[in-house]
């Protein structure tokens, strides 16, 4: 009876020191926000430091020149020349975009972030900055769909199982054709080789197969869902939200925004953006 | 882990529309392949020639590139080729192909292995070319092909999975949709793959059924 007492001993040892550790780390997380540089901090510092994705083009990946590029890419650019800063890119993953923020390790995210209740909880957001959405797409000559009734008698492809997938079954009408595909590859197959004329995907795949295949650019024809990115900040960092949002509404105003959407998703923004 | 079957209740109609499908492309792409692979082997195993050299060509190129390949090719290739085809046409017409190509080796194994002395004989009592081609080469070659020709069948038939790929709404296809929507593969695959096995058992009974009535002059002997 001797050894598993001490087993549990030094299991309770263990779940102890451990326990320290998560107290003592949250006891820092806890503490970050008073971390965060505020826009007076910025502008002494002369330097935006701004997180940006490096593996999700269009909105952020390597140029052949190692240099990051894409929509969010300019999008800081934007913001810093606006601010009359320099700008400090730092490249992240999707997995630690927010505890770069937090740790005040940056000032902003620009990296395609959507909103969703448990970010909001530990962070601020700006206004929409990026268009996200899922859409049906048709070829150029595809007619505008205004209501789901508009998608009967059409034949769409889809990838099996995907967000897209789901909420088109949900909405279309019941004599519309969906072709579902194994994946996204085999998906924008079917509609570049003409077996399908319409594809239901998200704005960033669509962006992909403009920018392989100009000469059968989709174009979307109908909005299914719409989820677009903000601009993440500190909690309570009010200053800079909003000048940061006064600088992405003067964006929609003098077209800059518009010509990031052609220059990176080969389209328009959707007129629903940002309203 | 809890096996749950009722969560596929809802889903008893994609299941029957698979199983329906997947019945009937079998169906038409069997009796479609075995009549090409009948056409084929006839002209391989006569006197060399062009088109006997060109029909060569076919069978050792389905023969030696992979089914999905074969599928991908008439669906996604000849599209953009300019030659739209449907889905369930692509899938027929490669299963077709695929039979075709696969039988006719079998078959003319079948046909080379009839002494030429018999088809000698059959002319010799009077009958014509066809005639003795027809009753002492073609349906002894069946004959004795029979049992392979049926395995072959039904290869087809289960290979047929991979229709899916190209969004046929066949047994597989009924799977993977509502594996995605109800999230209980292990029951779907287990459902499907027991249709399956049904379907080769049933296939098989099928074909012993009609090789016991057509070829009843071998009962009990070899010939």
């Amino acid at each position: 009876m001797h050894k598993p007492q001490r087993i549990l001993k030094t299991f309770k040892g263990a779940l102890a020191s451990g326990l320290l550790v998560l107290a003592s780390i949250s006891a820092i997380a806890a503490s970050t926000s008073a971390l965060a540089s505020s826009l007076a901090d910025i502008e002494q510092r002369g330097t935006l430091r701004v997180a940006v994705p490096q593996d999700f083009p269009p909105f952020g990946s390597v140029g052949t020149d190692l240099q990051p590029q894409g929509y969010d890419i300019d999008m800081a650019e934007y913001l810093a020349e606006q601010m009359d800063v320099n700008l400090d890119l730092v490249t992240v993953t999707s997995a630690n975009r927010i505890p770069f923020l937090q740790t005040d390790k940056v000032d902003l995210v620009i990296s395609s972030l959507g909103k969703n209740p448990e970010r909001a909880a530990v962070i601020d957001f700006s206004e929409a900055y990026a268009p996200f959405f899922l859409g049906v797409f048709g070829t150029e000559q595809a007619e505008q769909i205004e209501e789901p009734a508009g998608l009967a008698g059409k034949t769409i492809g889809v990838t099996r199982g995907s967000v897209e997938d789901m909420e088109l079954t949900g909405l279309a009408p019941g004599d519309t054709t969906i072709k579902r595909f194994e994946d996204n590859a085999t998906t924008i197959s079917a509609f570049l080789s003409g077996q399908v004329d319409y594809i239901a995907t998200g704005n960033v795949v669509a962006a992909q197969i403009a920018e392989r295949e100009s000469q059968r650019a989709p174009k979307m024809v109908f909005q299914i869902k719409d989820s677009p990115c903000y601009i993440g900040l500190s909690q309570g960092n009010d200053e800079l939200k909003a000048k940061v949002n006064a600088l992405i509404e003067q964006a929609k105003q003098n077209g800059t925004l518009e010509s990031l959407s052609q220059k990176w998703f080969h389209t328009s923004l959707p007129e629903s953006f940002g309203s | 882990m809890e096996l749950d079957f009722s969560t596929l209740v809802p889903y008893a109609g994609e299941l029957v529309q698979g199983f329906v499908t997947t019945v009937v492309l079998t169906a038409i792409s069997t009796l479609a392949g075995l009549g090409l692979a009948s056409l084929v082997a006839y002209v391989r195993s006569g006197k060399a020639s062009l088109l006997g050299r060109m029909l060569g060509g076919y069978v050792e190129v389905t023969r030696n590139t992979p089914f999905i390949v074969q599928l991908f090719f008439l669906f996604f290739g000849l599209s953009a080729l300019g030659f739209k085809i449907s889905a369930l046409f692509a899938a027929f017409l490669a299963m077709t192909l695929n039979l075709g190509a696969y039988s006719a080796e079998i078959l003319r194994a079948g046909i080379e292995a009839t002494d030429r002395g018999q088809l000698e004989a059959a002319r010799a009592l009077g009958m014509s070319r066809l005639q003795s081609y027809r009753h002492v080469v073609l349906i002894p070659a069946f004959a004795r092909i029979y049992p392979a020709l049926t395995s072959q069948c039904i290869i087809v038939m289960l290979g047929s999975a991979v229709v899916s790929q190209i969004s046929v709404f066949d047994l597989t296809y009924a799977a993977n949709f509502i594996q995605s929507r109800n999230f209980r593969g292990f029951e779907v695959y287990l459902v499907v793959t027991l249709i399956y096995l049904l379907l080769a058992v049933g296939m098989r009974q099928a074909f012993g059924f009609v090789g016991r009535r057509a070829f009843a002059f071998r009962q009990g002997g070899n010939a």
